[in-house]
């Protein structure tokens, strides 16, 4: 007989890999990107893949700086396209290359790489170039200016926006036609991709609804316009895309409750009470800091498992049984 | 010498003495232990020791087969009259769980009526592992045989109900199964369509679907007042009080990627997976073999090693894809997989660490070694392996603690 192959059980693996779950959040993020590239022009792709292509060579030199194993994977290309969405379209070309290197290499590879960064990496560079390049990375543009013989129109985001101005109908906000970062205003695309990456089980439910569901909550009770609220600005985009990053986010479905909770009333404790308008990705990267102790106290308890009764109870048990 | 769990046995036969099918051959005096019998008419050639599919150490006897099957004449069936004749009748069978972890059967069913109040048979043709058609067959072709072994097992042992428990994806089965009960019509037997999943057969997971009860750790079902019994252990004993036949052959599935007709065999026990290769139509040289199921079946790597009791399914591949462990994404996906609730992505980083307080805390030790997380890693992460071995960690240094305080 020729040689048998000896390994531990199981013997059979699902089909699944990381690769292919990242390729599907790609999929899944295939139309907010065609929606951008028609509302704000073709700059939208040229920085989406100048931000893709930056991110995987960043990774792929520092993998070689270090001396990890070579190879090329599709998750730089999701942080990347994640981070060009969180963008103003016309944010010079240099920058958005600085971004992916912070994302990458500082935020990413320095932590450890893939599974090992405690902040998401699109989050964080987002927020350092919002810090660095205050003015570029505010200065939003109307949708369709790239058919106007104006060279720029400049406008503000439906958050920003002062008292007296005219705000954008729902039907505008939902398909995106207001200005903002560029991937992050086509709702409906948003949420094309949301459904998608739900039906091939990539994320789950739970994040997404309990942050959306906490800022709507909290609009409404400080009566606010709701639907502005959950509609504007990058609450979806982080809600679906970012909130449910895996290894910055807790594991348990508990977990991810709270996560989502919690991002929820930091965004709104930003929104209402701060100068920024903005506050989804600060609301993140201070969820992604905690998560190491939500995961901590949102054990699942195993099936069957006797707890062991606190010293009180363990005292008083002892002193039952010294009775008899 | 061992076959299934338990202590190991004494051979009885010399070599050289001309042993007959169905003759008591090894026997122990341990309780936790159940006797074998020959599968076959010959010499004994040899007693030796083999490595068994574990890795241990064993005790073998040797039988050359003769081609006229003659029957031992001490085969009659048992008298059953009373609980106790019942329990002697299941030892002298040789019976062991046929599902896989070979529990001698007559220690499950001896448990002290005044301490434990069971009220329930389970009977487990969950048969949750892919590829394994063996427990199918048994209710496709023994139903009555299942039944009546129930009724048995349910009338000595004053039980009041039986549950069948059948996975939804046999729908044959379960159909068959009612039709069957129905036409004897029997009031205390059940069948229970389960949910496809594994690992549904495990006794757990099993007595919670079937009847609700959370069986508590280090606990056996019977502290729930269940009993689980193998469809093909509970029809076996039906047969042994019809015939006296002692356990000397079962079924077993063959499949494979490079097995040209999967089916059932009944294989005498103590052949060897050379000999079964003869009778089996393969398409190329297996590199990969399997007894059990794929999913926590283990490699065989000896082509003498013989079919055991508990050997359900011998499973034959080649060029599986072979993988590569990548970092872990955290995607929770094993947390959600696993029927325990435990999270074995975070055992993994405390066995890498050695952090043993964090593999108590996480319960490392309620791990049942199901196999379902690894499978569904998208990281192909070795996450059962490593449990094992974090598992073993933790009892060696539990061990080696108590030997220090003693000392």
């Amino acid at each position: 007989m020729n040689k048998l192959i000896i390994e531990p059980s199981p013997h059979i693996r699902s089909k699944n890999t990381t690769d292919k779950i990242m390729m599907r959040v790609l999929i899944a993020l295939a139309p907010a990107l065609a929606m951008s590239v028609y509302i704000f022009g073709i700059r939208a792709l040229y920085l989406s893949i100048v931000c893709m292509g930056s991110c995987i060579i960043f990774e792929s030199l520092f993998r070689r700086f270090v001396r990890k194993d070579f190879s090329i994977d599709p998750s730089p290309a999701v942080t990347g396209l994640l981070l060009a969405f969180c963008l103003p379209v016309t944010l010079p070309y240099y920058i958005a290359i600085i971004g992916c290197f912070v994302a990458i290499v500082v935020v990413k590879q320095l932590f450890g790489g893939l599974g090992q960064n405690f902040a998401n990496p699109a989050v964080v560079a987002r927020i350092v170039l919002m810090l660095s390049f205050t003015s570029q990375m505010t200065y939003w543009v109307s949708p369709f200016w790239y058919r106007d013989d104006v060279d720029t129109i400049t406008s503000a985001t439906p958050l920003a926006v002062e008292a007296g101005e005219q705000l954008p109908g729902l039907w505008d906000l939902l398909m995106g036609f207001h200005s903002g970062s560029f991937g992050e205003t086509s709702i409906i695309a948003l949420l094309i991709g949301f459904v998608f990456l739900l039906m091939t089980r990539v994320i789950r439910v739970v994040t997404p609804v309990a942050f959306v569901g906490t800022v709507a909550l909290g609009a409404f009770i400080a009566g606010e316009n709701v639907g502005l609220h959950v509609l504007s600005g990058g609450l979806i985009l982080g809600a679906v895309y970012m909130a449910t990053d895996y290894s910055t986010t807790p594991v348990s479905m508990s977990g991810k409750f709270v996560f989502g909770v919690g991002c929820g009333i930091i965004t709104l404790a930003i929104r209402f009470f701060s100068d920024m308008p903005e506050g989804v990705s600060y609301a993140i990267l201070i969820m992604n800091i905690l998560t190491y102790y939500i995961d901590k106290i949102t054990f699942p308890r195993p099936f069957g498992m006797v707890r062991e009764p606190s010293v009180f109870f363990r005292k008083k048990k002892e002193e039952e049984t010294k009775d008899v | 010498m061992t076959q299934g769990i338990g202590t190991p046995c004494v051979p009885l036969v010399k070599v050289g003495d001309f042993i007959k099918t169905g003759q008591l051959i090894a026997d122990s005096e341990a309780f936790v232990s159940a006797p074998i019998h020959s599968s076959v008419t010959g010499k004994v050639s040899a007693e030796r020791s083999i490595l068994d599919i574990n890795g241990n150490r064993d005790g073998a006897i040797v039988i050359i087969p003769e081609q006229k099957i003659t029957m031992c004449d001490k085969i009659k069936p048992p008298v059953i009259e009373s609980r106790a004749d019942l329990i002697k009748a299941v030892r002298n069978s040789g019976l062991v769980g046929l599902g896989g972890a070979g529990f001698p059967t007559h220690v499950k069913l001896s448990y002290d009526p005044e301490k434990f109040n069971i009220d329930t048979l389970v009977i487990n043709g969950a048969e949750c592992e892919p590829y394994i058609t063996s427990d199918y067959r048994e209710f496709m072709e023994n139903a009555e045989d299942v039944i009546n072994g129930a009724k048995l097992v349910m009338k000595w042992c004053e039980i009041e109900r039986t549950i069948i428990g059948i996975e939804k994806s046999n729908p044959n089965a379960i159909r068959h199964m009612r039709e069957v009960i129905e036409e004897k019509n029997e009031k205390n037997i059940t069948v229970c369509p389960l949910p496809t999943n594994f690992p549904q057969g495990a006794e757990k997971v099993l007595v919670y679907n079937t009847t609700r009860r959370v069986v508590k750790e280090r606990q056996l079902p019977m502290s729930v007042g269940c009993v689980i019994l193998n469809v093909s252990s509970t029809a076996f004993i039906a047969q042994y009080a019809r015939t006296g036949i002692p356990l000397i052959s079962r079924r077993l599935t063959v499949d494979g990627n490079i097995v040209n007709k999967a089916s059932n065999y009944s294989v005498p026990i103590g052949m060897t997976l050379g000999e079964l290769m003869k009778k089996v139509d393969l398409r190329l040289q297996p590199d990969r073999i399997i007894y059990g199921g794929p999913m926590m079946g283990k490699s065989v790597y000896d082509p003498d090693t013989p079919i055991c009791k508990t050997t359900g399914a011998v499973l034959f591949f080649k060029n599986l894809p072979e993988y590569k462990p990548t970092a872990c994404i955290r995607c929770g996906k094993c947390l959600r997989a696993c029927s325990m609730n435990l999270m074995p992505t975070e055992f993994m980083k405390a066995y890498e660490m050695r952090d043993l307080k964090m593999m108590k805390k996480l319960r490392v030790d309620l791990c049942m070694e199901c196999g379902s997380c690894s499978y569904i890693c998208p990281a192909r992460r070795n996450l059962t392996e490593r449990n094992k071995l974090a598992k073993e960690l933790l009892q060696k240094l539990e061990k080696n603690n108590k030997e220090i305080k003693t000392k």
